[in-house]
């Protein structure tokens, strides 16, 4: 059937921020969609809050709206726009949830617009729990035992019949968000209430656990002919108990029989026909019993998802961008299947290799957490590694992560015992340990099969299948004799080249044989044992490869076919973690782009599943591959490009430069010497004072003695925190010398090799953010941010103005200078980001950083100019005169960043921000001024700014005479006070009329019994020192479960005033980049 | 132990030899199913054939009791490029390896699979050999030279069964295995219908879903005559897949011949290819053929595609197709011919496999197609049942 011409304009609707469960995934969904309908003549307005999207550059839609994504403001861009139809499936859960809400207050059918892709009905029969199961029963399949529950009560009867462990899942939410695994009632009533206040509806579905079942996903597509196809088929590492998401998952499916596999191919063929999915793609969760294949069908996702993006790359099967074509009326067998040119979509993949997907956590940023798995989903980012063998994807896998291990080698944190112990004892612990889920029990497995555990003994104790098990003992088996070699010279080319093909890293056979990887480099050289590069073509090479879409491994034939043109190769930021996000994949995209179009081959590396760069579309050719010297060598020899690019992709690839440079790869852009000049504090230093400019003061210490005596010369507080880290990781405000032992015993064991840096803590400075570009000569400043919480919140935490709202033109003048001559002694060429801090007029430099930064997109959105294509550009020669980007730009709107935060994931956890980052993601809103702007900003972090309501304020004392101005503010926006005793006292006495209430150590009823019976509706509480911040924990914690808009500064607290100032002037309205003229 | 596989044209890979260390010899082809091995090794359609998987990862879950396609293997040599270190699966009953050995099969692991996919690919299907003894790899070329092609051979006579003999066992279930009670027609409760079918090679998941259908089977040797099949009085009458040149088999073209028009017929195949030469088509050799279950066929009246799975080194040309028989379905990929339909014959005709096992199941419907076709053309009218 040929495309619809009934419809013209569809509305096509963001995930929003980037949080744990749904994260740029959506944004490579989203751009694939936006690219296919465009491409079919179709006008696309696209509304996403996210700025960090490619999806939300000016060219991949009609009209962009970067608004909140909520059923309020999409209902005003419907209005607008007049869209004829709306394409839910690829915003993930949030556009789901967006479609249901404005189909049911009729927004919809007012303004007539079609929903495609999934109709409401098959929405709601695959995403209601209860309507699930009776479509599952109705087709005969078979679902857990379960039953749904309103309260605590009802909840501990159905585990009555359904029995323990039983699973508690909030129905409506993504990511498993409030679920969890309860054993005992207690659990459960504490899991019940958690999931109820996570659960829009207010429902959690009680299920029997089906711990150790094997679980697997099919990923589905249907058109509208009904055509079915499977594109991929997945086993996950892990057995049932642990979210998907949080699963080290592998396809093909390994261990099931043609007739097994094919009884879940049959039911999914079923589940999509009886769900009503009548055009793209699904994904079907299965779990089967290891005793008997007894199958019983978890869940269903009526969308695109997490799932499907890796599905996609893993089989080079775009399901995104197909799922489009099939909802404007397309059918499978009139899609042409991108890879092999001749042979159409409506086949399955067959795959030649084997997948393997590792998550990527970060447990050491919220230290209050156990590192225990569960249903409910915690990590932040995955890598994928693709080899011939599962032994060769894992070890790819492992040492993509970037967590230091460089293959299976012993990692982890836990005491075991030392060598010098029993093995038994140890065995013993391990035992121990592999009883829960562990986010590293991969290791804790090899650290017991080197212990001599048998695979049968951790089958019985993990439920992880004896097939992935023996293939770690096989790596295990093999690391002994590797170093039963004792040195690298006893190694012979056959036993070497066997250790490639099982995944040893260079690094790693280094490890084991005490030498340098460069030795073991140059054995391989020696026996010329080179890894090959293979393509991904979606047939098992029954077709002919047009995409050159490679990945590494060690056999006889090479398919690379490097070509002679110019090419440049863009390194990747590997997986997502907090610190690293797609920020950086954005620019990386952007270097592509552009560089393609200026007429380079483009060669991009990455191995980050969810991400735009690693579309097979985004560049000429794609490795997929881990980014350590080693793989990225390998490629190098390969292609031998003209120009590489490391300044684009975060921390990961900036690591590799100096060791690249040495080995004669040419680094275009700032030179990897002057890279290490500004980010190696003590030659950092050397050039402030050559250029006279001002630094807070610090000093670098290696050892404990001396970073005390650094911090007691400097004065304290003090700023510590190891050098060459990104997110601030480890970094922490140091108040006196008890602290500072404390912090040098812990952050010395997380980076050992590099000194820890000690900083002068300017308290309540003003913080500003800069991006600049230069050419080597010109120096052009894209934007000017100042934060709104004050020197101290990590820049990545803080919610930032775009252009500055407090901070004078002098002192603004003075950044821009500072700026150019700092860029200009770095022999910047590309992209440079500087963060200052202002204090009593003084400028202060905290540090610069030669390389793109988290806020290029943000920038570039609000100035209306591509700064990553124009810093590719002039990395690849062209300088900023030639491309007409020489002066400021200026505009007449303002942008507001602001960050959002996995904190809802991680019970234990405090919401108080500090200089280490903790965020996963930002919005932005953009208005004509700052409080529109930062309140479409908070809206669209998914909370809700009533305008009338109470306002509970408690500070600490230092804040209280700026509470003043607060409560004046909030009283005459019609707003009721409340406060606990200390702040009521001080604003009373001052002549406010505000209601006492008790802190919770006072007794009940206190504040979080009020924030729980809705009779608050903001927070604002600023806390100071260690018992102070544990006795408000509860309250900042409910007023984060309750979803209320909450401030823990006090500058926070005066921008969310400005925002509620301004929403009551006037209502807000909705406008897109296009029309702010942005669209340079 | 060290193993070489020497191609006609040459190309040698290097390897490692699991199963029985014999020296073994066929031609070439690729599979590209990700599961299934068992179904593949046993399938006799492969007489004369050494099967490389592309998959990478085989004998994961090693050899059960149930899915079996035939009583043995029958391919000649597998090659795959990593054997498991273990069968792991509730029904395994012994690994690939012991299998292989035990029936004197060689298997040859470690070799870039993916490479000699690409040069079958590039090159064509062709003779090989594995051996683990003959160390000189240009003897090993120069015999594999020697060897005779498919074209021209029939390899039914080796694959065929010796006697006749009644098939009563359906579909497989998870939970209960086979279904070992002979069933009636669902959807004529209390009649069947008694099928002939002609053992070319057959594999039993075809006789399984004909039961399962309502059939009553009697399988017979592919000599049998047409008089001696007729004489049966079936409702309709059954020609299998299996290996080698279909137009070798002329004996089996005759039969069909002489059965057009007088019982209703289903070919699968290589039975496929004897109707269509029954009906005056021509077939020829196909570069590598179609070897895999993700082949996409199109029923051009209805337009709606199926993913089937498919054995094949022969197709039938549809330009030969003559007189009322003409083409019904087509495969996306290289719009070869996938089916014939014939406007006056009662007939089914298909190239690809809805037997699956291995491969989907889009299009079992066959099966109860074959039934209604019997329904409404049965020389015998509607069958009672005979237990």
């Amino acid at each position: 059937m040929p495309k619809r011409t009934d419809i013209k304009k569809i509305l096509l609707i963001g995930s929003g921020p980037i949080v744990i469960g749904q994260a740029c995934e959506f944004d490579y969904s989203g751009t694939q969609a936006c690219k296919a309908l465009m491409e079919e003549g179709y006008e696309v307005i696209l509304v996403n809050s996210n700025p960090a999207t490619i999806m939300t550059d000016f060219d991949f839609a009609t009209k962009t709206y970067i608004e909140p994504v909520t059923p309020e403001m999409v209902e005003m861009i419907i209005d607008r726009d007049r869209p004829d139809a709306l394409l839910p499936t690829m915003g993930g859960q949030t556009a789901l949830n967006t479609a249901i809400a404005l189909e049911e207050s009729g927004v919809l059918k007012k303004f007539n617009v079609e929903m495609i892709g999934a109709d409401i009905a098959a929405i709601k029969k695959a995403e209601d729990r209860k309507l699930f199961k009776e479509a599952m029963l109705d087709i005969g399949l078979k679902v857990p035992p379960s039953g749904y529950a309103h309260s605590t009560k009802e909840a501990i009867e159905i585990v009555q019949e359904t029995g323990y462990p039983a699973i508690i899942r909030p129905s409506f939410t993504l990511g498993g968000a409030g679920g969890g695994v309860a054993h005992t009632e207690s659990q459960l009533a504490h899991l019940t209430e958690w999931g109820l206040s996570a659960s829009p509806v207010k429902e959690v579905l009680i299920e029997k656990s089906l711990l150790g079942w094997k679980e697997y996903e099919l990923e589905v597509m249907r058109d509208c002919k009904d055509n079915v196809v499977i594109v991929c088929s997945i086993e996950n590492f892990d057995p049932m108990g642990v979210h998907t998401g949080d699963s080290i998952t592998v396809a093909p499916a390994q261990t099931l029989t043609d007739k097994e596999y094919q009884i879940l191919r049959d039911a999914s063929l079923d589940i999509i026909r009886e769900i009503g999915v009548e055009t793209g793609g699904s994904n079907i969760q299965f779990a089967v019993n290891p005793e008997n294949g007894e199958f019983i069908v978890i869940e269903m996702n009526p969308r695109v998802s997490r799932s499907s993006a890796l599905a996609s790359k893993a089989t080079g099967f775009p399901i995104a961008k197909i799922a489009a074509k099939l909802a404007v009326g397309y059918t499978l067998d009139e899609i042409q299947n991108d890879i092999t040119r001749v042979t159409p979509a409506s086949f399955e993949p067959t795959i030649d290799y084997c997948v393997v997907k590792i998550p990527r956590f970060t447990f050491e940023k919220f230290s209050k957490t156990s590192g225990v798995l569960s249903t409910q989903m915690k990590s932040v980012g995955e890598v994928m590694a693709i080899g011939r063998t599962f032994k060769e994807s894992l070890q790819k896998a492992l040492r993509s992560l970037e967590i230091g291990v460089s293959g299976l080698e012993e990692h982890f944190k836990y005491d075991i015992g030392d060598s010098s112990q029993d093995k038994d004892v140890q065995k013993e612990k391990i035992r121990s340990l592999l009883k829960e889920p562990y986010w590293e029990r991969l290791w804790m497995v090899a650290a017991g099969l080197r212990r001599g555990l048998s695979i049968d003994e951790i089958n019985e104790i993990t439920g992880i299948d004896l097939w992935f098990l023996q293939n770690l003992k096989e790596i295990v088996d093999f690391e002994t004799a590797i170093k039963e070699k004792g040195i690298i010279k006893n190694l012979d080319g056959d036993f070497l080249r066997k250790a490639k093909q099982m995944g040893f890293s260079d690094k790693y056979l280094a490890g084991l044989l005490s030498c340098r990887e460069a030795d073991v480099a140059g054995a391989r050289e020696e026996f010329k044992i080179h890894p090959v590069f293979k393509r991904v073509d979606t047939c098992g090479a029954e077709f002919e490869a047009h995409t050159p879409y490679l990945y590494s491994t060690y056999e006889e034939e090479c398919e690379a076919k490097p070509t002679a043109k110019k090419k440049i190769m863009i390194l990747g930021g590997g997986p997502n973690r907090i610190g690293q996000g797609l920020e950086f994949d954005y620019c990386c995209v952007h270097a592509a782009f552009a560089l393609k179009e200026d007429g380079f081959e483009t060669i991009m590396v990455n191995c980050n599943p969810e991400t735009v760069s690693t579309d097979y579309d985004t560049s000429d050719r794609l490795y997929f591959e881990p980014l350590t010297f080693e793989d990225v060598m390998a490629i190098v020899n390969v292609e031998k490009p003209d120009g590489v690019i490391v300044q684009f992709g975060g921390q990961t690839p900036l690591k590799l430069a100096l060791a690249l440079e040495q080995a004669g790869v040419p680094i275009i852009g700032t030179s990897p010497e002057n890279i290490d000049r500004a980010e190696d504090r003590k030659r950092f230093k050397e050039v402030l004072e050559k250029l006279s400019l001002k630094q807070s003061l610090n000093g670098t210490a290696t050892s404990q003695q001396k970073a005390e005596k650094i911090a007691v010369e400097i004065g304290f507080p003090v700023m510590a925190r190891p050098s060459y880290v990104l997110g601030g990781r480890s970094m922490e405000i140091v108040y006196n010398i008890e602290d500072l032992r404390h912090y040098m015993k812990t952050a010395l064991n997380v980076s050992p090799e590099h000194p820890i840096l000690i900083d002068q803590f300017l308290q309540e400075a003003i913080e500003l953010d800069v991006d600049a570009l230069s050419d080597g000569d010109d120096v052009v400043v894209a934007g000017v941010m100042e934060h709104i919480e004050e020197a101290g919140i990590h820049s990545g935490d803080s919610a930032c103005s775009l252009p500055p709202f407090s901070v004078d033109d002098e002192c603004i003048d003075l950044i821009k200078k500072q700026t150019a001559a700092l860029a200009r002694e770095l022999g910047v060429v590309g992209l440079m980001n500087i963060q200052f801090a202002v204090k009593s007029g003084e400028v202060y430099i905290i540090e610069v950083n030669p390389r793109a930064s988290r806020t290029v997109p943000f920038v570039s959105k609000t100035i209306g100019a591509p700064l990553a294509k124009i810093a590719a550009r002039v990395m690849a020669g062209k300088t900023l005169k030639e491309l007409d980007f020489t002066k400021e730009k200026t505009f007449n709107h303002i942008s507001v960043k602001e960050s959002v935060f996995p904190f809802i994931k991680f019970a234990e956890v405090d919401i108080l921000l500090g200089p280490e980052m903790k965020s996963t993601g930002e919005v932005m809103g953009i208005d004509t001024s700052f409080g529109r702007a930062f309140a479409k900003s908070q809206l669209a972090t998914g909370v809700e700014l009533p305008s009338s309501g109470t306002v509970f304020i408690s500070v600490k004392d230092k804040d209280k005479p700026v509470a003043l101005k607060l409560a004046a503010g909030f009283r005459d926006l019609g707003y009721q006070l409340t406060a606990t005793s200390g702040t009521a006292k001080y604003l009373n006495e001052a002549g406010f009329d505000v209601q006492m209430v008790n802190k919770v150590k006072e007794g009940s009823p206190h504040i979080v019994d009020s924030i729980n019976a809705g009779e608050v509706q903001f927070v604002v509480n600023t806390t100071f020192g260690e018992r102070a911040i544990r006795d408000s924990f509860s309250l900042r914690r409910t007023s984060l479960n309750c979803n209320l808009p909450y401030c823990t500064t006090i500058p926070g607290a005066l921008a969310l005033l400005d925002g509620l100032r301004a929403v009551k002037e006037k209502n807000l309205s909705v406008r897109s980049l296009q029309e702010y003229g942005t669209s340079g | 132990m060290k193993a070489t596989l020497a191609l006609a044209d040459g190309r040698i890979f290097y390897g490692e030899s699991f199963g029985a260390p014999v020296e073994a010899s066929g031609e070439v082809v690729f599979n590209t199913s990700m599961c299934g091995y068992q179904e593949v090794i046993t399938d006799p359609s492969y007489c004369g054939q050494m099967v490389a998987m592309t998959y990478p990862l085989i004998g994961n879950y090693g050899i059960n009791l149930e899915d079996f396609e035939a009583v043995r293997p029958f391919m000649s040599g597998f090659i795959i490029k990593e054997l498991s270190g273990i069968a792991s699966n509730w029904r395994s009953k012994m690994g690939l390896d012991e299998f292989l050995r035990e029936f004197n099969v060689v298997g040859i692991q470690g070799i870039d699979t993916r490479a000699l996919t690409r040069h079958i690919r590039d090159k064509g299907a062709q003779q090989g050999i594995i051996s683990t003894t003959e160390t000189d790899p240009k003897k090993l070329v120069e015999q594999a030279k020697q060897l005779p092609g498919l074209e021209g051979r029939d390899l039914v006579q080796e694959v065929t069964c010796s006697q006749p003999y009644d098939w009563v066992e359906g579909e497989w279930d998870i939970e209960r295995g086979y279904n070992k009670s002979p069933l009636e027609n669902p959807r004529e409760p209390g009649k069947n219908y008694f099928v002939v079918a002609y053992d070319l090679g057959i594999k039993l998941n075809i006789l399984r879903k004909l039961t399962q259908a309502g059939c009553r089977v009697k399988v017979v040797p592919a000599h049998t005559g047409w008089e001696e099949v007729l004489a049966m009085k079936p409702d309709g009458v059954f020609f299998s897949n299996g290996p080698g040149d279909p137009a070798a088999v002329d004996y089996a073209i005759e039969n069909a011949r002489n059965l057009f028009g007088k019982v209703p017929i289903f070919g699968i195949c290589l039975g496929h290819q004897i109707v269509s030469l029954a009906l005056g088509a021509k077939t020829f050799k196909l570069k590598f053929g179609h070897h895999g279950g993700n082949q996409p066929v199109m029923d051009l009246i209805q337009k709606r595609v199926e993913i089937t799975a498919q054995n094949h080194g022969f197709a039938v040309d549809p330009q030969s197709l003559k007189g009322d028989a003409e083409t019904a379905s087509i495969n996306l990929n290289d719009k070869t011919l996938e089916g014939v339909r014939h406007k006056k014959f009662p007939l089914l005709s298909v190239q690809y496999h809805p037997e699956a096992s291995p491969g989907p199941n889009d299009s079992s419907h066959l099966f109860h197609e074959f039934v209604k076709l019997m329904e409404e053309n049965s020389p015998n009218g509607p069958a009672e049942r005979t237990d």
